[in-house]
């Protein structure tokens, strides 16, 4: 039950209540209600209809880095 | 970057399954329960496991909502739709779920029920907009990820006032659900299935976030790893679970940091707290009875809660005979040790909830191993 | 043509009109519909003649014959509609066997009510499609059902073919060793149905692929007499058609993900929605499996034509009593791509 796809957040609506995400050009309107903060060219988790959580871009450059990492720096 | 394709990379697959295979302790045997439907769907798509070394076996836990959900509430559902004449609103992956007597979601479609497909709570609200004279019931499922989306709804039918919109609530809580089986007789006393740590679900953990898993960890001395949803992350997760168990560490880690946090999502655990309460016990299925496992709505919201608007049977379905979901979904057994799977149980006819939902095991060893059995069975022969 | 005119005190309001049940009665008000609608639109000699059936001499060469049932909903849809996908469709099928297309039947089963304006637009799109293939539609049946039982139109179309001599195309002829082709990207047509499907309400430019492929058929077989099969991936796509042939020839296959030519949009849609692009409907592609050798020349032939600028080679036929179609994913690792099971529902999972 736990699909949730990265999509960029491209516009939003007066209220702040729904998004329009956009993935490669495919565009769907979500529901900001369980975001608390969300400005346009962030990424955002989409699961249901819903956006769920913002994806913090410095953490995922680190957890790519990490999995780079060659084994001399973690010894 | 989309974060996606990022996490999906050949070369740095090739190059963790490398660090995989360094640092695994030959001598010994790794059994990691991945817990969540969608990691094991993504294990057997991607084909994950070709690159695990030989003695790293993934076990699968009961992480998908749609396997665990036991016959006597799909029972129920359908016959809000058949009985009641309500517009039951469903998730696709509960369409083709057996129910009793052979029947389930589709079958009653066809057989002219009002059941009707939807991608988001808020297709549910519409339909009860459109259709005022109509009751439309929202069958809700699903772990702590899909549960907001719910709340959300019962408290927009509340300030709206809209008065033919009901919940049937199935939510079910991943904590809970973890803890029954480090404590189940199989795992506890008997040693059936020994699981040296976690890969903690993604996106679970996104609206709980890793606090919760910190009992685990102490309590059991296993090591959990909030693993994220792509390949990377999976195998990333894995080898940081393998250096905690050759370190004799139990700590939670967190791997999918781009998206969980210590806290989770407060706006989304709020409105489950304001929406939602404990049950004492709830059935799943595979597991019996799970005590403090489940949501109910609160009487605060009484109005908007299905069991209490219908009256609706309490059936006792059970699963086929031979069909071993419940095993299955406690990882004491495999798919091809079930004599149903392959055999009488297919995607095409399924028997149990494990092959009919996408990310059950059954469904995952059919679509994307099936082959590699049946290999394996030759060479053994 | 003035003549006939004057058969009919008016003409139909396509505009404001409807089916009703005396347009499939037999009477006047049919032979009306039929020549205001079909034959103006349908414009061949053999129509024009009038008789129930159509009278022709077949070119040398053997005859082949393939009939196809059509029922998608929406019937209006990004870059086509029912009209045009049935005449495509069974133009396709007919090539499938290296032949080429002669002519189309057309039988349509309207309900009653169905709006006269849909009808038309539907028809003069079968015409459009007919006429820029060169196959005619030249005998067809129109039968009306009453309201409540029939989606608004059902069309079924007929195609026949010659097939020339030194073809034999089959799913029966994989040979292990042999290359598997394809001639373009998978899965627009199905995201395309999907996106004007009212409930799941998301955006995209990505339009249907419906195309006929007689042309691009001529010129494969022109450059490769050799090719073994042809199919066409509709329902139940790719994974589908490589099935059905890896079952009728007794063979396997092994595919590799990354040479699969898709879409960035329709890749990003089918995430969406949680559907495998494998398994989505495509209306304007063909796959090929030719002589290892001969891989190359089929290619290039393939990328000669519009219809296949972006073919690719996607893997290998292989040794294996059990049928399985492999693919080695982009990741590294292999999965098995298996028959659809039921229907492809949008997982949320």
């Amino acid at each position: 039950m736990c699909l949730a796809i990265p999509a960029e957040v491209v516009a939003i609506t007066e209220d702040r209540q729904t998004a329009t995400v956009s993935l490669e050009g495919v565009r769907k309107d979500v529901s900001l209600a369980l975001l608390s903060e969300v400005t346009e060219g962030d990424f955002v988790l989409v699961h249901v209809g819903y956006a769920l959580n913002r994806i913090s871009p410095e953490e995922a450059r680190r957890t790519l880095a990490l999995m780079a990492e060659l084994e001399a720096a973690s010894s | 970057m989309k974060y996606v394709d990022e996490f999906r990379q050949k070369d740095l697959a090739r190059k963790l399954a490398a660090d995989i295979r360094r640092e695994a302790d030959t001598g010994r045997q790794y059994n990691f329960m991945e817990f969540c439907g969608g990691h094991t769907h993504a294990i057997f798509r991607y084909g994950v496991q070709d690159l695990m070394p030989r003695n790293l076996r993934f076990v699968h836990g009961p992480g998908c909502p749609v396997c665990v959900l036991p016959i006597p509430r799909i029972d129920m559902a359908i016959e809000l739709a058949e009985r009641h004449g309500a517009i039951l609103c469903t998730y696709g992956d509960l369409m083709r779920v057996p129910a009793s007597k052979k029947n389930s979601l589709i079958k009653a479609k066809a057989a002219g029920a009002d059941i009707r497909m939807i991608y988001s709570t808020q297709d549910a609200l519409r339909i009860a907009r459109e259709n005022p004279e109509r009751e439309v019931v929202f069958f809700a499922i699903g772990f702590e990820t899909t549960t907001p989306p719910t709340a959300v709804a019962i408290k927009q039918a509340a300030a709206e006032g809209l008065a033919n919109f009901s919940v049937f609530c199935n939510h079910v809580l991943t904590p809970a659900a973890i803890q029954h089986i480090l404590q189940s007789p199989e795992v506890r006393d008997l040693g059936q299935v020994s699981i040296d740590g976690f890969l903690g679900p993604s996106h679970v953990s996104s609206i709980i976030g890793s606090e919760p898993y910190e009992f685990f960890a102490e309590e059991f001395q296993k090591p959990v790893v909030i693993a994220g949803f792509e390949p990377l992350d999976v195998m990333q997760s894995t080898l940081m679970l393998i250096r905690q168990v050759n370190e004799g560490r139990f700590e939670v880690e967190n791997e999918y940091t781009r998206v969980v946090t210590p806290e989770g999502n407060e706006v989304a655990k709020d409105l489950m707290a304001e929406v939602f309460e404990l049950r004492r016990a709830f059935e799943w299925r595979g597991l019996g009875d799970v005590p403090y496992s489940a949501l109910k709505i609160t009487d605060a919201y009484a109005q908007w809660d299905a069991e209490k608007r219908f009256v609706v049977t309490k059936s006792t379905g059970t699963d086929v005979k031979g069909c071993e979901c419940p095993a299955i979904l406690r990882g004491v057994k495999k798919p091809t040790d079930c004599k149903l799977f392959g055999t009488v149980c297919t995607p095409d006819n399924p028997q149990g909830s494990c092959m009919v939902s996408s990310e059950g095991s059954c469904a995952a060893y059919w679509s994307y191993g099936r082959f590699r059995i049946d290999r394996v069975k030759e060479t053994a022969a | 043509m003035s003549k006939m005119e004057k058969r009919f005190p008016t003409r139909i309001s396509f505009r404001r009109g409807q089916v009703d049940m005396t347009h499939g009665s037999g009477g006047r008000a049919m032979a009306q519909l039929i020549e205001e609608l079909f034959v103006r639109h349908f414009d061949n000699d053999l129509l024009r003649q009038g008789n129930d059936q159509a009278l022709f001499t077949p070119p040398p060469g053997r005859l082949v014959m393939s009939t196809d049932g059509h029922v998608v909903s929406p019937l209006f849809f990004p870059g086509g509609d029912i009209g045009s996908l049935s005449v495509h469709g069974t133009i396709n099928d007919v090539a499938m066997s290296g032949a080429r297309p002669l002519y189309l039947s057309a039988g349509f089963i309207l309900e009653e009510g169905f709006p006269l304006a849909d009808l038309e637009r539907i028809v003069s799109s079968m015409a459009a499609a007919a006429r820029a293939a060169g196959v005619p539609v030249v005998t067809g049946d129109t039968k009306v059902v009453e309201r409540g039982k029939g989606d608004g139109v059902f069309i079924t179309t007929t195609g026949v073919g010659v097939v020339a001599d030194g073809l034999e195309i089959s799913g029966t002829n994989a040979r292990p060793g042999d290359a598997i082709l394809v001639s373009g990207t998978i899965g627009d047509h199905g995201v395309a149905i999907m996106s004007s499907r009212e409930n799941l309400e998301f955006e995209t430019a990505i339009r249907s692929d419906s195309a006929a492929l007689h042309g691009l058929v001529a010129d494969m077989v022109a450059a490769v007499p050799e090719i073994r099969s042809l199919r066409d991936p509709t329902r139940g796509g790719l994974a589908a058609t490589l099935n059905e042939i890896a079952h009728q020839s007794q063979v396997g296959m092994r595919l590799s993900e990354d040479d699969i030519p898709l879409r960035a949009e329709v890749d990003a849609a089918c995430e969406l929605l949680g559907l495998d692009p494998l398994y989505v409907a495509n209306e304007g592609k063909l796959v090929a499996i030719c002589p290892a050798d001969k891989a190359g020349p089929l290619l290039a032939a393939m990328r000669a034509n519009p219809l296949g600028r972006e073919a690719a080679i996607i893997g290998e036929v292989v040794e294996d009593d059990m049928g399985f179609v492999t693919m080695e994913t982009g990741f590294g690792g292999t999965r098995i791509v298996d028959w659809l099971a039921g229907e492809q529902l949008p997982r949320i999972c």
